[in-house]
């Protein structure tokens, strides 16, 4: 992982390479990375990863040209490869046609954010994992260490968000595909917090082991608990509050913005940013506003919208990727105690944890997915037994609104465990969602 | 023009590896990603910025006491091998002893592979490139409903390049073509998309990958039918006969047969993210697991399929097996490690997507081979289905069996003939039962060599190319439903 002047010393030499009225936009990501990927309590792989990529946006005029790189690490090496890059850029630069969509933060905001690094020691975590699963069949991934964001351009911004975290993602596994999923993440470990997440998996392993029922397909009441709900609105991410995919009818809430459905007007989503885990900036070196609010009051609210986007359709940038896809998700929590979840259920299911969920119908919002994990039948407030497998293929707009009975009190903070070229920064913050009724299909 | 990174030859890499080698190992293992893309972009009569990528880097692993430790670096200097190889004996040495022991490959053989490559991607240079593509992109504007459209043209070129300490190397190159083509029609509040296969249109090779399925000549094609979508009656439902064009097999193929075959799920790897698998140890050599007219295939051997290779990652040479033969199960897609965790025969599938990550059992090619039906014959022996065309939705449980799949556009198929175009066609169905109701296998003239350039597996998370072929196939007494069912 490279340090903060070292990407200040890579900025700072490009510019000076720069001709006539060249601009240049410079991104990084940068991690140091311990895994320790488990099954059956046993490592089945072990390591570290040191990586920066950096991202390159020569400008001038309206024309430019993007590349990324790998760092090495050796600042002779790097200064090279960034030199050898402009090179490239300018050669493509002088074939592409002006870019109309293209702007850049000509106010420079610069910023520095570093994380104080608690993380326990290595070899610590690893014995205090395979001693807590003893006798246990866990599987799951541990990853650990610092990473950092960055932002500089030649006009003098620089930006710098590093944070150290670790995440446990883990299953305590009974058979087949009987399982409680859990997860174990933030800045510093706290042994008695995991002891009572082993104690609690255990606990529910317990109710695994009675005799599993399968439930015909039909409407069932359901309590979605918060990581269930985050298989659901995490499919939203993708593309819901895009600008970009608003504006050409692309956004699976076409029908919220079009103002042909709507929530339960107890549905707040915001980009939270302010009480997330991502950078406060964007690739383009513009920052981002403490909130969004993209939902508001189960009506549409504000979309993400990305510089790019802001000049094609004639909207207010406010600090999006260009991916315009939230990374610091949140819904406000609503009146539901969720000790008293099964009680209010009374009867239905409850879902632990939902699966591979996809649009069946983009448009309409419909949702289908799986149950896995810890799913129960429940009577009377009291789980009766595990339930087999089953199939939902439902709407958002019934499940967050007309067949919405409430929403607990205290969202869960949700770390993104997802490892896709690099560790995540998203995040979500949710609640448990207890429905009237839900549809299953298989 | 210059080389951004210009990979480090197989010799200097020989020579710092030899030299960076800690004592006291049994063996270590050097693998080197590089890779150079370019991305360009069309959309709604704009070109985007022109994204290249370079990229370069090497995981070592190390045997040493009983453990496996690996360490991954950008830093290919000695030194930084050094470094590295140290870092990865430390973990091999604190995971010994509560480790699922993993033998060292004892790799001494050597190889090389090369992409076939007919026609080089400078062919045309940046300007032709994005000449090719605005070109397309116009194309797909068919009509004023069409509100938003896109093409793109990815290529990407790896050099991987494997060394071990025990004395083997293996050198292979690749060259990747991945050409996108979209169209969305709306209307107040519908939309409807079109695409070229989904991005599974890609292969090996040059620019000769862009003439295998008629990329210049696709975009009116994409764009009339997206309008044709928004017109279109819902699919109907019911339980029918579906026909299944290759560019929704091979997503079939993907979920319900090749991600349960694989042995690593099997052995429980991957219980707490991708999840397991239906298929137990036991099925091998006597599941039926389709009717007699499935034969599947793990084929890394065809030429400019998306997958293809001479040797996995761990340096295993790949050869062509059945994995299912006449509707029976007979090998899971095993690698080396998982064959010896496991005592079972597997394959050569050992792959990682780069050099940060490490590898594990995956898809390369997977097909399904070709059988004797004409596409008339297939359609002219279907009274009531539907024709179900180019993946849009999939989603499947986490032992691979309760699945529902949707599709861009179907087609009904009435007494013998196609019908009507309706929209959001979809099928759910269980893996077990459903290849045993394949009733029908086109023959070569309907087959297709085709890819999915984004699989994702693995903690930590891994996205990669596979490669699969398919026929049309028929399946009889299927769930089949439309948007509003």
């Amino acid at each position: 992982m490279i340090s903060e002047h070292y990407f200040d010393s890579l900025v700072t030499a490009a510019t000076a390479k720069l001709t006539g009225d060249e601009v240049l936009l410079a991104t990084a990501d940068t991690e140091t990375t311990d895994f320790t990927r488990f099954n059956n309590a046993n490592v089945r792989q072990a390591g570290s990863i040191s990586q920066t990529t950096m991202d390159l946006d020569l400008i001038e005029g309206q024309r430019h040209a993007e590349a990324t790189l790998q760092l090495s690490g050796d600042q002779s090496t790097d200064q090279g490869r960034i030199d050898r890059t402009l090179k490239r850029l300018r050669e493509q630069r002088a074939v592409v046609p002006d870019d109309p969509f293209l702007i850049i933060n000509t106010e420079p905001a610069s910023t520095s954010h570093v994380g104080t690094n608690e993380l326990p020691e290595r070899d610590d975590t690893l014995a205090t994992i395979t001693e807590g699963a003893a006798g246990r069949d866990l599987v799951g991934i541990y990853t650990a260490g610092s990473m950092a964001s960055a932002f500089g351009n030649s006009l003098g911004q620089r930006n710098w968000f590093e944070t150290s975290t670790f995440n446990f993602d883990w299953t305590f596994y009974l058979r087949a595909d009987k399982a409680v999923k859990n997860s174990y993440a933030g800045f510093a470990w706290d042994q008695q917090a995991f002891d009572r997440k082993l104690v609690d998996a255990a606990g529910k392993l317990e109710a695994l082991d009675r005799e599993p029922i399968d439930l015909e397909p039909g409407d069932y009441a359901a309590y979605l608990t918060p990581a269930a709900l985050d298989e659901v609105v995490g499919l939203l991410t993708y593309n819901a509050f895009s600008a970009r995919a608003q504006q050409t009818s692309q956004s699976s809430l076409l029908r919220l913005v079009n103002e042909q459905g709507e929530f339960s007007d107890t549905i707040q989503m915001t980009e939270d940013t302010t009480n997330g885990v991502a950078p406060n900036f964007q690739e383009q070196g513009f920052l981002r506003p403490e909130s969004v609010v993209m939902v508001d009051n189960g009506k549409a609210g504000d979309p993400l919208v990305s510089p790019r986007s802001a000049i094609e359709f004639g909207l207010q940038a406010n600090g999006a990727s260009s991916g315009e896809s939230p990374e610091s998700f949140a819904i406000e929590g609503g009146t539901l105690d969720a000790d008293q979840a099964l009680s209010e259920l009374g009867t239905g299911l409850y879902v632990g944890n939902l699966w591979y969920t996809n649009f069946s119908d983009r448009p309409a919002c419909r949702v289908t997915g799986m149950t896995r994990f810890a799913t129960f039948w429940v009577e009377g407030g009291e789980i009766v037994a595990p339930v087999n497998v089953l199939r939902f293929d439902d709407t958002v707009y019934n499940m967050l609104g007309s067949n919405l009975v409430a929403l607990t009190a205290e969202p869960e903070f949700i770390f993104d465990a997802s490892t896709y070229h690099q560790r995540s920064s998203s995040s979500a913050k949710l609640p448990g969602a207890l429905l009237e009724s839900m549809r299953f299909t298989l | 023009m210059a080389t951004i990174i210009a990979p480090t030859s197989a010799d200097t890499l020989q020579q710092r590896f030899s030299k960076a080698l800690p004592a006291g190992i049994d063996e270590a293992t050097i693998r080197v990603f590089d890779e150079e893309s370019e991305w360009l972009v069309v959309a709604r009569g704009t070109p985007e910025p022109v994204h290249s990528s370079f990229d370069s880097g090497a995981m070592v692993t190390v045997w040493a006491g009983g453990g496996t430790g690996i360490a991954a670096t950008s830093d290919l200097s000695e030194s930084g091998l050094r470094t590295a190889l140290a870092e990865a004996k430390r973990w091999a040495e604190a995971t010994a002893g509560r480790a699922i022991p993993i033998a060292a490959p004892g790799l001494t053989h050597h190889g090389e592979y090369a992409s076939p490559l007919e026609r080089s991607w400078s062919e045309l240079d940046l300007a032709g490139r994005l000449e090719l593509i605005r070109t397309v992109e116009t194309q797909l504007k068919v009509d004023d409903r069409i509100v938003d459209w896109r093409a793109s043209l990815g290529r990407r070129d790896v050099r991987s390049l494997l060394i071990s300490s025990a004395g083997g190397s293996i050198e292979q190159t690749f060259n990747f073509v991945y050409p996108m083509l979209s169209a969305t029609a709306a209307s107040d509040s519908d939309a409807q998309s079109r695409t070229y296969g989904r991005g599974s249109y890609c292969g090996q090779g040059g620019m000769e990958v862009l003439d295998r399925y008629g990329f210049s000549q696709a975009a009116p094609r994409i764009g009339q039918e997206a309008v044709a979508l928004l017109e279109a009656p819902n699919c109907p439902t019911g339980t029918m006969e579906i026909l299944v064009a290759p560019d929704q097999m091979i997503l079939q193929i993907h979920e319900s047969i090749g991600h349960p075959l694989e042995l690593d799920r099997i052995l429980g790897d991957e219980r707490n993210y991708a999840g397991t698998s239906f298929v137990t140890p036991d099925m091998f050599g006597s599941f039926q697991y389709g009717s007699e007219l499935l034969n599947v295939t793990f084929d890394p051997t065809v030429p400019g399929q998306l997958a293809s290779y001479a040797f996995d990652d761990d340096g295993t040479p790949a050869t062509r097996q059945h994995l299912i033969k006449d509707g029976v199960l007979v090998r899971p897609l095993g690698s080396a490690t998982s064959q010896s965790r496991s005592g079972m025969e597997g394959v050569a599938n050992s792959r990682a997507c780069s050099w940060n990550r490490p590898p594990i059992d995956r898809m390369a090619n997977l097909n399904v081979e070709p059988g004797t039906s004409s596409l008339d014959d297939l359609i002219g022996g279907i009274e009531y289905g539907v024709f179900m065309h180019t993946n849009n939705s999939w989603s499947i449980d986490d032992s691979r069996n309760k699945f529902q799949f949707g599709c861009e556009m179907g087609q009904v198929i009435r007494d013998g003939e196609l019908a009507e175009t309706v929209r959001n066609p979809g099928y759910r169905g269980i893996s077990r039962n459903f290849w045993r109701n394949l009733s029908g296998v086109g023959n070569q003239d309907t087959f297709a060599v085709m890819g999915t350039p984004n699989c994702g597996k693995g903690e930590l998370n891994q996205v990669i190319g596979t490669g699969h072929a398919s026929p049309a196939c028929q399946f009889s007494n299927i769930e089949v439903f439309g948007a509003d069912a």
